[in-house]
């Protein structure tokens, strides 16, 4: 599948951006202004002041003069690309590769390459991000097509559709302006002096005639455009609260080594997060070979923790899976997931033993690290009668019952985790067998209870009812039997299903 | 006279048993702190007289009876042990155990921390780790076999946190070489109803200890009455197994 690109375009950005924070200024034509060179520059335009005739570049006083009652503000450096940068942060729930255009530093490039069908289609997607950001205070401008140089020229330039499908963004950029190719003015000037006015009017044209006049720079943006050059992005990453970096000066090939890095960078990541009262649920820690390979390991805890001790024991089982090869050159230990960490107090907890002690916390954490977090188990009471379904897997290790524990019926000791079907003979209906064959043995019953009939949950599965009877061989052994289906099918069939104490 | 020196004679040999007791390596429990079990004249088998809670008892089952019958009887005991508030691990490869059964033991199956592993080694490592954990009384494991170094690690972890160890022995064929303060062997016994009632009585089982180091191995008759242990009196004994002979069903 060919890779999709989108431009978004923030035709205002700074002028929407003031309006929102200023809501007074909604209505005002106003314009943002630097000093450049001596002269008061205008950088930004309002809505407004657009519609008036005024224009980015222009003197502030020549703007003053076509448009009375202009409000000016001085802009700061380095804003729109801040924002921008925030934008994006907002903009990885619809991708996770968003990238700020540095070209105009007015818009934000994303790689969408199967993100859009979960919104229903690319149409909706772009739909939707153009909503959120109206809703937000934003004009923009979008388009979506296979390469980013044909996304962002059909963003500012194109007046057809946004979308341009898959394959046919030649096409779309045969019609638009040169300036659409992200060139530099001189270039586009160079262009307009020798009547290119669109983009089909150069494009066929030799490529070492065009690299003669107009430089090796303006072909690779054509080529880029075109798709047949790569463009690299440079993805915004959301930064982590809790992380720590550890270059080394020489390469790390030793296991001693590895703990060493680990320990130090545990000690600065638990400081961080003791100061801020959380504790670690999962870490990563990605390790930067010198060959260039990059390894993860990463540990889970059962409750927020930042004790260094028991974090880096839980690293020590996994301190196998890193192969150092030639050496590793940069640890990077992030805290993917934190939670609030009560303060525990000590004296009260010490007296106690229960299953919030510490030290039972540490053992799940340590089981889960080298077995696996599914091998454990806790029981609670579901308000089920169907043996098998009576119980659930509780969520957490605090979690509580909302049901009592049932004592009413006998339940066995041991639960087989299928029932294993016996012979049996049975004289009555309805009542216990005489006696029953299980794996070879005949087991002749001398007392019995029952029968307690379990009625199958019916909108989950279909077959027979169930009726459970207990019963006492000739030796004292229990058991838990059952009918599968009534009597009169003419051979029902019984199974064997746990052992009484 | 007579009398007097006769006790002080009994209140020597006493010691001197606590002494030997002692040199031989047994640490023993203050018996004002340490808590009965419960087992009522059963406890007299054990050192001091007192259910040796620091310690590695083996519970030998061959057949799933067997194994049903020493769940039982280690889940009474569990929910003594449990009576703090501490937790307790179960650990096995291929449990049985039913927790919504539990309850007939009074244990609350919400303490009981499962771990269903696939490998006997990794039954032995956690078992180690719970047995130094706090919050525990007890860990239980249900193993294949158990040789001299794997119960010796074990018992060195009993004895310094004194969290209670229970293994359920599966394999008889192996031989025995293992350093467990006692041995078990549980087997299911008729139940006994009072009055000729019909249906099927308390759970009632034979309790064999086999071995339990500084004490006398012996067996008994024991029944869970509902809510503690019942030591069978032989008498009683004579009558149910007339009774059961003569019940009918139905």
């Amino acid at each position: 599948m060919g890779k999709r690109y989108v431009s978004v375009w923030f035709c205002h950005l700074l002028a929407d951006w003031q309006a929102i924070r200023h809501p007074e200024l909604q209505d005002i034509p106003f314009v943002l202004v630097m000093a450049d060179h001596g002269r008061i520059i205008v950088t930004a335009v309002s809505q407004q002041a657009q519609k008036q005739g005024v224009e980015a570049g222009m003197r502030a006083a020549d703007a003053k003069a076509i448009c009375p009652g202009l409000q000016v503000i001085n802009e700061k450096p380095g804003r729109a690309l801040k924002l921008l940068q925030a934008l994006g942060e907002w903009f990885i729930r619809y991708t996770p590769t968003v990238a700020v255009d540095e070209f105009s530093s007015e818009g934000l490039i994303m790689e969408v390459s199967g993100c859009p069908h979960l919104w229903g289609g690319e149409r909706e997607y772009l739909q939707d991000i153009k909503t959120h950001l109206k809703a937000k205070g934003y004009t923009v401008r979008l388009a979506i097509a296979d390469t980013i140089g044909a996304a962002w020229a059909v963003s500012r330039f194109g007046k057809v559709t946004p979308l341009i499908s898959p394959g046919t963004h030649t096409e779309a950029l045969l019609s638009l302006p040169p300036e659409a190719l992200r060139i530099e003015k001189s270039t586009v000037a160079k262009l307009q002096k020798l009547g290119f006015y669109q983009i089909k009017s150069f494009i066929g044209m030799p490529r070492s005639v065009l690299r003669r006049r107009f430089g090796e720079s303006f072909l690779t943006r054509l080529a880029q455009a075109l798709g047949t050059q790569n463009e690299a992005m440079c993805p915004i990453t959301v930064p982590l609260d809790f992380q720590e970096r550890l270059p080394c000066l020489e390469p790390i090939k030793t296991r001693k080594g590895i703990e060493m890095g680990i320990n130090k960078l545990l000690e600065c990541l638990c400081l961080s997060l003791e100061k801020d009262g959380k504790g670690l649920r999962t870490g990563v820690l990605t390790c930067y070979r010198v060959d260039g390979k990059i390894i993860k390991v990463d540990i889970g805890t059962n409750a927020p923790t930042h004790s260094v001790s028991h974090l880096f024991k839980l690293f020590e089982l996994k301190i196998d899976q890193i192969r150092p090869a030639l050496g590793i050159e940069l640890f990077i230990l992030a805290a993917t997931k934190v939670e609030d960490l009560v303060a525990p107090q000590e004296v009260l907890w010490d007296g106690n033993p229960g299953l919030n002690d510490r030290s039972v916390i540490r053992l799940l954490d340590k089981v889960a690290g080298k077995v696996g977090a599914h091998v454990i188990h806790r029981y609670l009471p579901d308000t089920r009668y169907w043996p098998e379904r009576s119980v659930k897997d509780a969520g957490s290790i605090s979690e509580k019952a909302s049901t009592p524990w049932r004592t009413d019926k006998p339940r066995p000791t041991e639960l087989l985790r299928h029932p294993e079907p016996i012979e049996v003979m049975a004289l009555i209906p309805d009542h216990p067998p005489k006696f029953f064959v299980y794996k070879a043995v005949r087991h002749q019953v001398v007392k019995a209870d029952g029968p307690e009939r379990i009625e199958r949950e019916w909108w989950l599965d279909v077959g027979e009812h169930r009726d459970y009877y207990q019963v006492e061989d000739q030796y004292g052994q229990r058991y838990w039997l059952f009918r599968s289906g009534h009597y009169f099918n003419e051979q029902p069939q019984w199974y064997i299903h746990g052992f009484f104490a | 006279m007579q009398y007097k020196t006769m006790e002080g004679k009994k209140e020597l040999i006493e010691k001197l048993q606590k002494d030997i007791l002692l040199w031989q390596g047994y640490k023993p429990q203050e018996s004002c702190t340490a808590e009965r079990i419960g087992l009522g004249i059963m406890e007299t088998a054990f050192p001091n007289g007192v259910f040796p809670t620091r310690g590695i008892h083996e519970f030998i089952t061959a057949i799933p009876e067997h194994s049903a019958a020493s769940d039982g009887f280690i889940s009474a005991l569990l929910a003594i042990l449990m009576k703090n508030g501490a937790g307790c691990v179960w650990i096995s490869t291929s449990r049985k155990l039913f927790p919504a059964s539990l309850r007939t033991f009074n244990v609350d199956p919400e303490r009981i921390i499962f771990m269903d592993v696939s490998k006997e080694q990794d039954v032995l490592w956690i078992m180690e780790e719970a047995l130094k954990c706090d919050g525990f009384c007890a860990v239980v494991a249900e193993i294949t076999s158990l040789n001299l170094t794997e119960s010796r690690r074990l018992q060195l972890a009993v004895e310094k946190n004194g969290v209670t160890g229970f293994i359920l022995r599966k394999d008889l064929r192996k031989a025995v070489s293992n350093i467990a303060t006692a041995r078990w062997r549980i087997s299911p016994l008729p139940s006994y109803n009072e009055d000729e009632m019909p249906g099927i009585g308390f759970p009632r089982w034979n309790i064999e200890l086999l071995k339990v180091r500084n004490g006398n191995p012996g067996s008994w008759e024991l029944e869970w009455a509902g809510d503690r242990f019942v030591v069978i009196d032989q008498e009683i004994k004579k009558d149910s197994s007339y009774y059961a002979e003569q019940r009918q069903i139905g």
